[in-house]
């Protein structure tokens, strides 16, 4: 587990001035005042062991600042920083290299690769540092090499490969020590779209094998949703919502996230629980034809579900439906029942089923595991879920 | 304006100097004679026909050139044949010992103030002033230290000769990029580890472009040695160019161009410079890797030059 607690940076100035600039109604302008700059300010969170933590922010907003604090590559300014429960602000310099070495693997944006040394010396640095004979260390570099679809090019310079590759050395570099936590700052970011994707279903198969504490910082709010399980939206230095993709995409705490959330894709973070709404009407099995007829022409609806008993849902009657049951006089709706809807898990995402919407008299139906009604997701409500808009989907109203 | 008396005080200190530190002064100037002979000894210890040979595949191992190994043993050839194989040799020893010296001393300094702001602002004027004050200023003051002979003229081509060695070590180690430097430190590297095993070898086409440079400036000075007595060609130059002897004087020049031109070409190889790779020479790949990765030698010694 990964605590920072009221961590702040301010660069450019000595220990002290940095303290006394801190400490002041108006930090950031304290600091500029001194001559500094202000990079993260305050700034609070737990990473539990496993979890794939992204940082996500625009150029400037303190989340590489975050992220090298965790390994003192940035040394913070105050705050603490605790690693499975030790603060490893102010230890000393021999301690800070072992946990260095043994808890954190890094992959760095630019690859920062060796250029003098094989890919196979580059993966196998880390343990090199350890102390670890050159026949073991080799031979888990290679193995690491091997993770990440490098095998056979252990012999090759970095030079020698292309930017995805070099980034897999890089990530084999990090995995060859085998650290409980791996910090990724913006790793993904200088590579081409395809690449980038390729590389991000590499890391989500690893991390599904290893489930490694992992921090991931970038500034592109889908690759963000694509692999994180929590994120944390960082703007001048300063923390502005931490929580789930979807979390973040449905609620988005201010102005400055929900423009950032303007541009995702949401047809493949949102899912049907963010926009399921109750079901207006629903018919029990054993309802008079005519009252539902009635209830029917009441709500101005064409059609409505049937449930059972014991709320599993049963189908669907429509209003021509009805009036044949009526008209031959049955004395429930079981006769009556069709299957004419499209039922969708609630955790399918919109993009999988937006093309049923509109299809059928009753809205996409969302059925949960049990089989039982979860309720509908009207065609609006997606609609106004993909435009970038909050207020349209607040108004949005449920037709069913 | 007050009359200043900067030459009086300055002549008081160097004859303050020569009165307390006589005792250092005699111990270096034993020291320093005695490794130029053992270095004389070594160059000059076969005859010059077998010494071409050495020296051609010396050459030929460093360059890869063949073209330019012919060359250089012609040049060599030509030094025999004008009488002038021992003087060169001379030479050679003296820009050998001061360049070993001159890069013992500047290389860890350059490491030094690269990671020391302090230190660089304190050397920076320091290497201006040294190369920017006439040899002939200090050459004196040096002859009163170590007396007449070899070793006066040695002393001052270390200190011309030295400054790029500090400039392009430090140039070179501030170039490595800091994220690489970042790397070895995230994973655990201690800062000697970083240096030995990131920094040093990253910086080693700009060390070397400094070891060639200062190879260059030493052999420059070999003909102001010969002023205050040092041997070699400069010796040849200077009572040539005192008796009007036109032509030993051309002689002498042409050894001092061919030694030049030996000493340049294959200390910038060692740098990675101009190093052949013809298809009968095994493969080095270590090396190869290592040229592309950094900043050429020609950009930093133009860099180095400011």
């Amino acid at each position: 587990m990964i605590e920072g607690k009221g961590l702040s940076k301010a660069y450019g100035l000595s220990d002290s001035a940095a303290r006394r600039a801190l400490a002041s109604d108006d930090p950031a302008a304290a600091v500029a005042r001194a001559g500094g700059y202000l990079g993260a300010h305050d700034v609070n969170f737990t990473i539990e062991t496993g979890e794939m933590f992204v940082v996500m922010g625009l150029s400037g907003s303190g989340k590489s600042t975050v992220l090298r604090m965790i390994n003192r590559l940035n040394e913070p300014s105050s705050g603490q920083l605790l690693i499975d429960g030790e603060d490893i602000v102010g230890i000393p310099d021999s301690r800070l290299r072992q946990i260095r070495n043994e808890k954190i693997g890094m992959v760095f944006q630019h690859f920062s690769l060796f250029p003098h040394r094989t890919v196979l010396e580059n993966a196998a640095y880390g343990l090199k540092v350890r102390g670890i004979s050159k026949s073991e260390r080799f031979e888990k570099a290679d193995a690491a090499l091997n993770r990440v679809g490098l095998n056979g090019r252990g012999s090759k310079y970095p030079h020698e490969l292309s930017g995805g590759m070099r980034q897999r050395v890089g990530l084999a570099r990090a995995l060859a020590v085998d650290p409980p936590i791996l910090l990724m700052d913006e790793p993904f970011s200088a590579l081409d779209p395809l690449i980038r994707r390729d590389m991000q279903d590499l890391l989500m198969q690893l991390q599904a094998e290893d489930k490694r504490t992992t921090v991931f910082v970038t500034h592109d709010l889908n690759e963000a949703m694509r692999i994180g399980d929590r994120i944390m939206v960082m703007r001048d230095g300063q923390v502005v919502q931490t929580g789930a993709g979807v979390e973040i995409v449905a609620r988005p705490a201010d102005d400055y996230v929900s423009e950032f959330v303007a541009d995702v894709d949401r047809a493949r973070v949102l899912t049907a629980t963010d926009l399921v709404r109750p079901a207006l009407l629903t018919f029990k099995v054993d309802e008079e034809p005519r009252s539902a007829l009635t209830r029917l022409a009441d709500n101005e609806a064409n059609g409505a579900f049937v449930l059972k008993d014991d709320g599993h849902l049963l189908g669907v009657v429509t209003d021509t439906n009805l009036l044949d049951a009526v008209n031959r006089g049955q004395k429930d709706l079981s006769g009556a029942v069709t299957k004419d809807y499209h039922a969708v898990k609630p955790d399918a995402v919109i993009g999988d089923f937006m093309h049923l919407a509109g299809r059928q008299v009753v809205p996409v139906t969302v059925v949960d595991e049990d089989g039982k009604l979860a309720g509908v997701v009207p065609r609006a409500a997606i609609l106004s879920s993909l435009s970038s808009v909050p207020e349209v989907r607040e108004e949005a109203t449920v037709n069913a | 304006m007050p009359d200043l008396k900067i030459g009086q005080y300055g002549e008081d200190v160097i004859r303050w100097f020569q009165e307390h530190f006589e005792g250092l002064f005699d111990f270096l100037t034993t020291w320093l004679s005695h490794l130029l002979r053992w270095t004389y000894d070594i160059v000059a210890g076969l005859q010059p026909l077998p010494m071409t040979i050495v020296f051609a595949v010396i050459a030929l191992v460093i360059t890869r050139r063949i073209g330019l190994t012919a060359l250089l043993v012609v040049g060599l050839l030509v030094v025999d044949s004008m009488g002038l194989w021992y003087e060169t040799m001379q030479s050679l020893a003296t820009v050998l010992v001061a360049t070993i010296i001159a890069l013992a001393i500047g290389i860890p300094v350059g490491i030094w103030s690269a990671f020391n702001p302090v230190v660089r602002a304190i050397v920076a004027p320091l290497l201006d002033f040294m190369q920017t004050v006439p040899t002939f200023v200090y050459l004196l003051p040096t002859v009163l230290f170590f007396g007449i002979g070899a070793v006066p003229g040695m002393i001052a081509t270390i200190v011309f000769a030295a400054p790029p060695a500090v400039r392009l070590t430090q140039l070179g180690i501030r170039q490595v990029d800091p994220e690489t430097v970042e790397a070895s430190a995230a994973f655990g590297g201690s800062r000697w580890e970083i240096l030995r095993e990131v920094q040093l070898p990253l910086a080693r086409a700009s060390i070397m472009a400094g070891v060639n440079q200062v190879i260059m400036l030493a052999l420059s000075m070999v003909v102001v040695a010969g002023l205050v007595g040092g041997e070699g060609l400069g010796g040849i130059v200077v009572s040539s160019v005192q008796s009007l002897a036109i032509g030993d004087s051309i002689e002498g020049g042409l050894a001092v161009v061919v030694l030049a031109i030996y000493l340049d070409r294959v200390s910038a190889a060692l740098g990675g410079q101009g190093r052949g790779n013809p298809s009968w020479w095994p493969k080095r790949k270590a090396s190869e890797g290592l040229e592309q990765a950094q900043v050429q030698p020609a950009e930093a010694r133009e860099l180095a030059a400011v």
